[in-house]
C-alpha cells in the first residue's frame, strides 16, 4: 500500500466538486439548523429537487440554463410545502414532514418507468453537455502527479467552489442584517421574537427557502457532475451526513460548513483507501476487497 | 377496501404506542419503526430460520411479543429515563431517536441480510368469497388479532388504574404527578406496552407481507402520518388516525398507480397539518 496515493486521492477528493458540493449542502443546513433552529430532516430532498429539475428540463429539450432555473423554482416549492403547514407549530411537525417528505419524493422518482419524465430507477444521463461545452479550460491534466484533475473535472470544481464562496459571503451579509438578527432570535426564544412583533412563521419559511435553493444547487454540482441523476443518490442518510459536516466544522459558523466538507471528505476517502489498501495488503484477515457499491453515493 | 382495513388495523396496533410514547414524554420516536421491524424479525427467527428448533408461529408470535416489550423496557431503563434525568432537550433527543433507529436498522441488516423472506406457514392461501370481498383467511386472522389488540388496549385505558394514569399523565403530567401518580412507573409501562403492539404489528404485517429489515421504517412514515391525523399523544386518535390512512392509501388505489400509495398518506398527512393540526381527536392548544 503506497501511503502517499492513498493520501493524494483523499485530498483530491476534499478539494473536488464533492467536497465543494458538501460544504454548500451544509451551508444551506447552517442556515436552517445553525442559525434559525429549524430541525430540517429531509435536506437531502432539496438537493433532489434541485438535480432532477435540471436533469429533467434539460432531457425534455430544454436549455441548461432554464433547468438551472426549474431546479430553483422546485427548491421553492418544496421549501413552501414543506414549511407551510408545519412552520406554525412544534418542532417535531417539521421534523417529521421532512423526512416523511423527502423519502415519499424519493419513492415516488423512483417508481416511474424508463420512458417516463424521472426515468424511474434508471434515472436520466447526459444532459450536461451544455456545461461541459463551456468549459474554458483546454484539454490536459492540472496539477501535480496523483494530485491531477482533468479539464473537465476542474470546471466544475471551480464552477462549485465559486458557488461556494458566493454562498458563503450571501450567508454573512444575511446573517449580519437585521434579518438575520431576527432568524438568531427566533433560535434562542422563539417566544419572545414574537413578543416583539416579529412574524416568526413568515421569517422561518423565508430561512427554510433561502437555505433550500442554496442545497438545489449543491445537488446540481453533484448532477452535473457525475452526468447523471439517480433516486437512490438522495437516501435519507444523505441528511444526516450533511449534519455531520455542519457539526464537525462548527454549527452557526461562517465557515464551519466548508471546512467540515472538507476535513469529511478528506477522512472518508483516506479511511476509504486505507482500509482498501490494508485488506490487499492482508492485513485485516476474511475481509474481501470487493467495492461496495454504496458507499460513494451516500 | 378491505385490504386497506387490514394494513389499517395494522397501522393503527403499531401507532398507538407511538402516540402514547410521545403524549407521555414529549418525545417523538424517530425509531419506532425499528420496534416494529424487532417483532418481525424475532418471529420469523423463531418460527422459520432454521437456527432454532422451530416452533409454530403463533408461539413465536407471541414469544415476539414479549420480547418486543423487553426491548421498549430497555429502550427507557437504559437510554430514554437516564437522558430525561438529565433534562436533555427535545431535539437533542430526536437526534438520539434518529440515530437510534439508523443503528437498529443497519444492526438487523447484518444480522438478517437484506433479502425479504415470507413466514414458512401460511404463505400461500387462496381468497374465501365473503359476500362482495374476497380475501384470503390469513389476512381475516390478522384483521381479528388487531382489532382484539385494539379492543383491549382501550379496555386497558378506559377500566383499569394503569390505564387511567396514562392518560392523565398524557394529559397534563405534572397534575397527574401532584395527584399521586408515580410517573416514571406510567412513562415504563408505555414504554412496554408501547413496544410490544408494536412488535405485535410487525408480526402481523410480516403475517400478510413479508419480513423485511427497512419494513419498520417504510410503515413509521405511515404510522406518523396516522398518528397526527388522529391526534399526537392521544391512544385513540393513533387508531382513529391508523385505520383511516390504511383505508385512504389503499382506495386511492382504484385511481392512482399503487406504486403512489404511500405520498397520498403524505397529502393526508399535509392536509390534516394544514387543517387541523391538533387532528380528529386532539385537543386545540395554543401554539404561536
Amino acid at each position: 500500500m503506497d501511503i502517499v496515493i492513498v493520501v493524494a486521492d483523499a485530498v483530491r477528493a476534499s478539494v473536488g466538486p464533492l467536497g465543494a458540493a458538501y460544504a454548500l449542502t451544509a451551508i444551506g443546513l447552517n442556515l436552517h439548523y445553525g442559525y434559525t433552529g429549524l430541525l430540517n430532516f429531509g435536506h437531502v430532498a432539496f438537493l433532489m429537487v434541485g438535480a432532477y429539475g435540471t436533469a429533467v428540463t434539460v432531457d425534455q429539450g430544454g436549455p441548461f440554463w432554464l433547468g438551472i432555473l426549474v431546479g430553483v423554482i422546485a427548491a421553492i416549492l418544496l421549501g413552501l410545502l414543506f414549511g407551510l403547514p408545519t412552520l406554525r407549530l412544534r418542532v417535531d411537525y417539521l421534523a417529521i414532514v421532512t423526512i416523511a417528505g423527502g423519502e415519499v419524493l424519493r419513492t415516488v422518482i423512483r417508481s416511474g418507468d424508463k420512458d417516463s419524465l424521472t426515468g424511474g430507477v434508471f434515472g436520466i444521463t447526459q444532459f450536461a453537455t451544455t456545461f461541459f461545452g463551456a468549459n474554458p479550460f483546454p484539454e490536459g491534466e492540472y496539477g501535480w502527479g496523483r494530485l491531477a484533475f482533468t479539464e473537465r473535472q476542474l470546471w466544475v470544481a471551480v464552477v462549485a467552489w465559486s458557488l461556494v464562496a458566493l454562498a458563503t459571503i450571501l450567508l454573512v451579509l444575511l446573517v449580519r442584517s437585521p434579518w438575520g438578527r431576527v432568524l438568531r432570535s427566533i433560535r434562542e426564544d422563539e417566544d419572545a421574537a414574537r413578543s416583539l412583533g416579529k412574524n416568526v412563521f413568515a421569517y422561518k419559511l423565508q430561512s427554510l427557502v433561502t437555505g433550500g435553493v442554496i442545497a438545489a444547487f449543491a445537488g446540481m454540482i453533484i448532477a452535473i457532475e457525475r452526468q447523471s441523476v439517480h433516486p437512490d443518490t438522495y437516501l435519507p442518510a444523505g441528511t444526516f451526513l450533511a449534519y455531520a459536516v455542519l457539526i464537525l466544522g462548527g454549527t452557526a459558523s461562517r465557515l464551519g460548513p466548508v471546512l467540515g466538507a472538507v476535513v469529511y471528505w478528506f477522512l472518508f476517502e483516506f479511511t476509504d483507501g486505507f482500509l482498501r489498501g490494508a485488506i490487499s495488503a492482508g492485513w485485516i484477515p476474511g475481509a474481501s476487497s470487493r467495492r461496495p457499491t454504496s458507499a460513494r453515493s451516500e | 377496501m378491505a385490504d386497506g382495513l387490514r394494513l389499517g388495523l395494522v397501522l393503527a396496533v403499531a401507532s398507538v404506542g407511538l402516540s402514547l410514547i410521545f403524549g407521555v414524554t414529549g418525545l417523538t420516536n424517530f425509531a419506532h419503526g425499528e420496534l416494529v421491524t424487532f417483532g418481525a424479525l424475532v418471529a420469523y427467527f423463531l418460527s422459520a430460520s432454521g437456527v432454532v428448533p422451530e416452533i409454530p408461529l403463533v408461539a413465536a408470535g407471541i414469544l415476539a411479543v414479549v420480547a418486543g416489550a423487553g426491548f421498549g423496557w430497555a429502550h427507557e431503563t437504559i437510554l430514554f429515563r437516564p437522558l430525561r434525568r438529565r433534562k436533555s432537550g427535545n431535539v437533542s433527543l430526536i437526534v438520539v431517536t434518529i440515530g437510534l433507529g439508523l443503528f437498529l436498522r443497519n444492526a438487523y441488516l447484518i444480522l438478517f441480510g437484506g433479502r425479504p423472506r415470507p413466514f414458512d406457514e401460511f404463505t400461500i392461501q387462496t381468497a374465501v368469497d365473503l359476500g362482495p370481498v374476497s380475501l384470503r383467511p390469513k389476512d381475516l386472522v390478522v384483521m381479528a388479532v388487531g382489532a382484539c389488540a385494539l379492543l383491549g388496549v382501550g379496555l386497558m385505558l378506559q377500566r383499569t388504574r394503569l390505564g387511567r394514569g396514562m392518560r392523565a399523565v398524557a394529559d397534563s403530567r405534572d397534575l397527574a404527578a401532584a395527584s399521586g401518580i408515580d410517573v416514571d412507573r406510567v412513562i415504563l409501562a408505555v414504554w412496554v406496552g408501547g413496544a410490544a403492539l408494536a412488535a405485535l404489528g410487525g408480526v402481523l404485517q410480516g403475517v400478510s407481507e413479508t419480513v423485511e429489515t427497512d419494513m419498520g421504517f417504510g410503515l413509521l412514515l405511515l404510522m406518523f402520518a396516522s398518528v397526527i391525523l388522529g391526534g399526537l399523544g392521544t391512544a385513540y386518535g393513533a387508531m382513529v388516525g391508523g385505520v383511516l390512512i390504511g383505508l385512504a392509501s389503499q382506495v386511492s388505489t382504484y385511481w392512482l398507480s399503487p406504486k403512489y400509495r404511500i405520498g397520498v398518506a403524505l397529502a393526508v398527512l399535509i392536509g390534516a397539518i394544514l387543517v387541523r393540526p391538533q387532528g380528529i381527536l386532539g385537543r386545540r392548544e395554543r401554539v404561536g
